[in-house]
């Protein structure tokens, strides 16, 4: 039961073979069992879920059900949540109890789909391994020595170890994506602009993207279904007719135009990660597709301008947190300045603080010209790179992350080699671009291999279709980790 | 370019976040290394290139001036660390 699909649980729930308390209760119990060991929850309130699940339940006895109503959902820890605990992974929200819903809460809610807890992140979203979230780190479920990737990375291994069905993730520089190749599951970035960022606590505003994690394709496209849409409360919302994305998931492939660009398969690019992606493009061309050579010659330069504009907008948007409002405040202070310093060097993690102060520099007097503005200047030309790819082809492929999971604290005293992680997620955040991770292979150690795909604006259906058709011919999605089933 | 430690308290100044010597010591080493993977954007000619601010080309929308929340302040209040005849508390900022 907990590797069927979400169609085959609405299936279930519209035939009412199964309660959707009865199917709450299951994941329940298996976050009871499992979480302690893999941590990808930072709160689970079974009276609430199962209180969630009993009106699913009623909706569907009146027959007012959705596609989707009763299937229950696991939502990052970065999206408000009314009357739960949403700390976005910080000891600053330790106490902050939503006084309201995100946009894609209320979104899910009307749905009809119960929340299973709120899972576990990096810190502010900020990190590759899920190691700076407050609560502690999350392990990987198909090797607890190893990271899950981040910042999602409670929702990739509450996936992974199907103490949920789907999940819901965000994504500013690869953290839905890269958490995503690492617990071998699916999970999408869409376009900027589809989903609303209302309510969703900000990193870097102008990058952040809320998207659906869960196995497979078809389960991403029917979550696509629920969370996108035109939101007044978010100014970067896009007003934009709603799309069913799981319109084109048969389509055959003959005829894709697959662009290869040559600096995702360059120097450090781990030799097994190459070999799975490479064996999933030559799938794709049995399915009837072609292939492209293309360059993204300025993606080389994605982390330095990511470096700088994310920490510039995460500075700025931080800033909120002051313990006025809400959230933490220093036990003791000699002044109003002393209870901003003090509380903010208490209640923010070392990585959170080092980006903050990152972007206090990069936008300080003097330094705006050469740092802030020739990074967006350079941005412009990542985005421009993708404009001319997308004239030969129609999707572009290449490999997650540079490498599988890492153990546990390799990274975590290093920054800037944690950072290079998100080398190939990155560009599509820069760009505004949708983009998806999907399993291709497992590597020696037997930890999951992700492949990327990033389509044009608005091109989630053609996504959507590739992944899908590529996943009825393999199988990787569909492999649970040994101990867990 | 390299930050000295008075930079980096300088900074953690601008942030609002206090710091002690050690720890500024340890930041510095790290920002250095983060500036060291940024400047190699510098070497690259921007000329004539114009600023990307946004992935989406689109403007602010208006709306009615019209009053379209109701009043949460109760709710709002409730989580907040300090407050007193619903305002919120902080420590004394005017002699």
């Amino acid at each position: 039961m907990s590797n069927a699909s979400l169609s085959a649980l609405a299936a279930q729930l519209a035939g009412r073979q199964i309660s959707s308390r009865e199917l709450a209760q299951l994941y329940l119990d298996r976050i009871t069992t499992l979480n302690p060991a893999i941590n990808a929850f930072i709160t689970v309130d079974a009276e609430k879920t199962l209180l969630e699940a009993a009106a699913a339940d009623s909706r569907i006895a009146a027959g007012n059900a959705g596609p989707l109503t009763g299937v229950p959902i696991a939502h990052k820890d970065i999206f408000c949540t009314d009357g739960w605990l949403t700390t976005c992974g910080s000891k600053m929200l330790h106490n902050f109890v939503a006084p309201y819903d995100a946009h894609v809460i209320q979104r899910f809610k009307a749905a009809g789909m119960p929340s299973l807890g709120k899972t576990n992140m990096d810190e502010f979203a900020m990190g590759s391994s899920n190691e700076t979230s407050h609560y502690g780190a999350v392990k990987n479920p198909w090797n607890t020595a190893y990271v899950p990737g981040g910042s999602s990375g409670g929702a990739a291994a509450s996936i992974a170890a199907r103490m949920a069905p789907a999940a819901t993730g965000t994504d500013t520089g690869g953290s839905i994506r890269q958490p995503a190749a690492l617990c071998g599951i699916t999970g999408l970035k869409p376009t900027y602009g589809l989903v609303s960022r209302y309510g969703m606590i900000a990193f870097a505003s102008s990058l952040d993207q809320a998207g659906p994690m869960a196995p497979a394709a078809e389960d991403c496209a029917l979550l696509l279904n629920v969370m996108t849409g035109f939101d007044p409360n978010d100014s970067t919302s896009l007003e934009r007719e709603k799309e069913d994305y799981t319109r084109d998931l048969n389509r055959p492939l003959t005829g894709l135009r697959v662009g290869l660009p040559r600096e995702f398969f360059a120097e450090g690019l781990n030799n097994e990660v190459a070999a799975a992606v490479e064996a999933a493009v030559t799938e794709l061309k049995k399915l009837g597709a072609t292939t492209v050579d293309i360059s993204l010659a300025n993606s080389q330069l994605a982390i330095p301008v990511y470096y700088v504009l994310a920490p510039a907008e995460a500075s700025s948007n931080l800033s909120r947190f002051d313990g006025v409002r809400y959230g933490y405040r220093a036990p003791e202070y000699t002044s109003l300045d002393d209870m901003y310093c003090k509380t903010r060097a208490q209640g923010f993690g070392a990585e959170v603080k080092r980006r903050i102060m990152i972007g206090a520099y990069v936008l300080s007097h003097g330094y705006y010209d050469a740092y802030y503005l020739q990074a967006q200047k350079i941005r412009r030309l990542i985005a421009d790179d993708f404009n001319a790819a997308f004239k030969v082809c129609d999707v572009i492929l290449g490999p997650t992350a540079p490498g599988t999971a890492f153990k546990l604290g390799e990274k975590s005293d290093d920054p800037v080699e944690m950072y290079l992680n998100d080398l190939y997620t990155i560009p599509a955040n820069l760009a505004g671009l949708p983009g998806m991770s999907l399993p291709c292979g497992f590597d020696t150690k037997g930890l999951p291999i992700g492949l990327q795909l990033v389509g044009n604006y608005f091109s989630e259906a053609k996504m959507l279709n590739v992944a899908h058709q590529y996943q009825r011919v393999t199988d990787w999605h569909a492999r649970q980790p040994e101990g867990l089933k | 370019m390299s930050l000295s430690t008075d930079d980096v308290k300088r900074i953690a100044r601008l942030a609002r976040i206090e710091i002690d010597d050690v720890q500024a010591q340890a930041t510095q080493a790290q920002l250095n290394s983060i500036f060291e993977l940024i400047a190699t954007m510098q070497a690259v000619d921007t000329t004539g290139i114009s600023p990307m601010a946004h992935a989406q080309e689109v403007y602010q929308r208006l709306r009615e001036d019209a009053v379209t929340e109701t009043d949460h302040h109760a709710a709002f209040q409730a989580i907040a660390p300090a407050v007193e005849n619903d305002l919120y508390l902080v420590p004394k900022v005017i002699e």
